[in-house]
């Protein structure tokens, strides 16, 4: 009895899944360095970043040189956007759904479960083994999502056990630990990608909010004294 | 005094200053206008923080015109689809987040200032109520601003559709999809409101065009008859007495000072404070925790992908909450369009408060415990049902009120609130008005 209503109360407490949450690496321009060489490595073959200006990354601290020399690989002009060269037309016809571009990615997977770095964080961690897949990989965040594991290599396989965990079942070439930073460094390229002014518009909200206080300091007296004879 | 006495035309003192202005006061009402809108346009002098959210409201009005005429300079109404299979409309506003200099200050301006816009709006609103600034003889000022409401209402719909994320997409095409169950001319009459048989590039160019010229100047309009109603009148007050009543030899109100400089240097204390408010959400929470900028809004409007959960922006949602609450079919006519017109009457209802209300006294402060309490239900139940209209129909409180049959109850009382008050407000205690206002 208790099993034939389990779906009807999963369902009636709503699909809220757990996220893990990733580490905020905004400031650490090292990290956010060894996100981007991972994001041009392993996903700017298949999904763009069109809004973004590969010179943009000199907010990173790299020099125009550095990023042309180590992460660009068909773009030939810095100012050039981070596209790739095949069209979604064609994504659509060999994948059955255009990747989509990912200069966005982090501001749109946010939710109420969490934002969306945690949950890039777990989905790009969630990837296991699944023969039934065409890709022959699934995830247990985003059920039989198109894309396979393109980090298998870093991370090795991950299986479903018996209580539908996930299971390292053959290690990759780096530990478990070292794949959750690299994994965190990437997540926290793609938030920085997400809104490059971010950092810039929370220094200068200071300043405005400064500038509005002693504004206060001025009207508020103002005020006063205008109004000390109004009774 | 009022806006509408002649005041004498200004009279040169012989500089050159004086002259010029003699001249052009002779040839325009320079002098009348600033005299019987400002320097001598006498408000009551026991206004509270109530009394501070028209100035705001027009002040939003100001910072979305301005930054709106900056975003158009960049932004482009086009739903094709780009190089990189992004809509073009979707992309010009990335555009200005990223490559326009100072783009996404402005953008978030005007993204914070409709929500800014509507919580300003309904607390100005909610003073009107408190204070009963709806009656008699401010009545047509209230028609005004429920009129200014509804053409709010229908910029921020028409402005929500242009940045073309799949929440602009889904919220337009459900909304116009309503005129769809009217009968007979439904049909017809939501093709030609989108000039497409689903949300298009035609229905975006439209609700540009709407966006930026029809329905601002319409607002523009509304506020200047709005505040040139204010003024023939005159403010109300917190203590809801008419300050009209009692005046010094010069004929000016006794508890009545001039707007300016009185209340300018007053409102410019509003004014920083709000401002603060305001940059503390652009500047560290733009997104207003989802609840400004959806997330979902920040994917591209795909018609093939239809979100699992399509919420408007959350200043709809207490009348989403009422349209949804309509589920019956009543006269073999689908609910939906029952739903509409729940939805229509929650908005138009408001215009009939000022002949619903029966209470001999204006002001909440002296007005009895039927009031207070209806007046506090009402609020929270136009919260919960907010609330509710952000949530799938599905949802339940604690995973165990279902939210559905709540909403329809609080959807009953919002409307029975206003139709039962021509009783209710006529039996309630009342306490005896002060002849003058008190501070």
């Amino acid at each position: 009895m208790a099993l034939l209503f389990a779906p009807l109360t999963a369902l009636a407490s709503g699909a809220s899944v757990h996220l893990d949450k990733a580490p905020d690496v905004q400031g650490d321009k090292a990290a956010l360095q060894s996100g981007a060489r991972t994001f041009v490595n392993y996903c700017l073959n298949c999904h763009g970043a069109s809004f973004v200006r590969y010179n943009r990354l000199t907010d990173l601290g790299l020099t125009e040189q550095q990023i042309k020399e180590n992460l660009m690989f068909t773009a030939v002009k810095t100012g050039e956007t981070m596209r790739i060269s095949a069209r979604p037309e064609e994504q659509k016809i060999w994948f059955g759904a255009a990747p989509p571009d990912l200069s966005l990615v982090a501001r749109a997977r946010a939710s109420e479960d969490g934002s969306g770095a945690d949950w890039l964080y777990t989905y790009l961690r969630s990837f296991y083994v699944d023969e039934n897949r065409p890709t022959g990989w699934n995830n247990t965040l985003f059920a039989n999502v198109g894309m396979p594991n393109v980090l298998w290599q870093l991370q090795g396989q991950q299986v479903l056990n018996k209580e539908h965990h996930l299971e390292l079942a053959v290690p990759g070439t780096l530990t478990p630990a070292e794949y959750d930073k690299q994994v965190g460094d990437l997540v926290g390229f793609l938030v920085w990608l997400a809104e490059p002014d971010a950092g810039f518009r929370k220094k200068i909200g200071f300043g405005v909010l400064a500038f509005l206080v002693v504004l206060f300091a001025f009207a508020y007296p103002l005020k006063k004294a205008y109004w000390k004879d109004v009774k | 005094m009022a806006s509408n006495t002649n005041f004498e035309k200004y009279k040169s003192d012989g500089s050159l200053q004086g002259n010029l202005l003699e001249w052009f006061d002779a040839r325009f009402p320079a002098t009348s206008m600033w005299r019987g809108h400002l320097s001598e346009y006498y408000a009551p002098k026991n206004f509270n923080f109530w009394y501070f959210f028209g100035s705001l409201a027009m002040m939003v009005l100001v910072i979305q015109i301005l930054t709106g005429i900056f975003l158009v300079m960049h932004y482009k109404p086009d739903a094709s689809v780009n190089a990189n299979g992004i809509p073009v409309a979707f992309a010009s506003v990335e555009y200005i987040m990223r490559d326009v200099p100072w783009g996404w200050l402005i953008r978030y301006m005007h993204s914070t200032g409709a929500s800014a816009f509507f919580i300003v709006v309904y607390l100005h609103m909610f003073r009107g109520m408190l204070y009963g600034s709806y009656r008699q003889p401010r009545e047509l000022i209230w028609i005004f601003g429920t009129l200014l409401f509804l053409c709010l209402m229908a910029e921020a719909f028409m402005g929500y559709l242009l940045p073309w994320g799949q929440m602009s997409f889904w919220g337009a095409q459900v909304i116009v999809n309503l005129f769809s169950a009217i009968p007979l001319i439904g049909e017809p009459l939501s093709i030609w409101i989108r000039g497409d048989f689903v949300v298009g590039d035609a229905t975006l160019n439209r609700f540009f065009s709407f966006h930026v010229i029809a329905v601002p100047l319409v607002l523009l309009g509304l506020v200047a008859a709005h505040i040139l109603a204010l003024h023939e009148v005159g403010s109300n007050n917190p203590d809801g007495v008419e300050i009209k009543k009692r005046k010094d030899v010069h004929g000016n109100p006794l508890d009545g000072i001039p707007f300016h400089p009185y209340y300018t240097v007053k409102d410019i204390v509003g004014v920083v404070v709000f401002l603060m408010v305001f940059s503390i959400i652009v500047f560290f929470a733009p997104e207003g925790g989802g609840y400004f900028l959806e997330y979902n809004n920040f994917l591209p409007a795909d018609p093939l992908k239809t979100p699992p959960h399509i919420a408007p922006v959350w200043y709809f949602t207490p009348y989403y909450s009422l349209l949804r609450a309509m589920v019956w079919p009543l006269f073999g006519i689908d609910a939906k369009f029952w739903g509409v017109v729940a939805m229509g009457a929650g908005v138009v209802i408001l215009a009939f408060l000022p002949w619903l209300d029966r209470s001999p006294v204006k002001s909440i402060r002296y007005r009895g415990p039927i009031f207070k309490t209806l007046l506090a239900l009402f609020v929270i139940a136009f919260a919960i049902l907010g609330f509710l209209g952000t949530k799938p129909p599905s949802y339940a409180f604690f995973g165990v009120i279902p939210g559905a049959p709540v909403a329809q109850v609080l959807s009953a009382f919002y409307f029975l609130y206003f139709l039962t008050m021509p009783w209710w407000s006529k039996i309630d205690k009342y306490k005896p008005e002060p002849d003058r206002v008190t501070m």
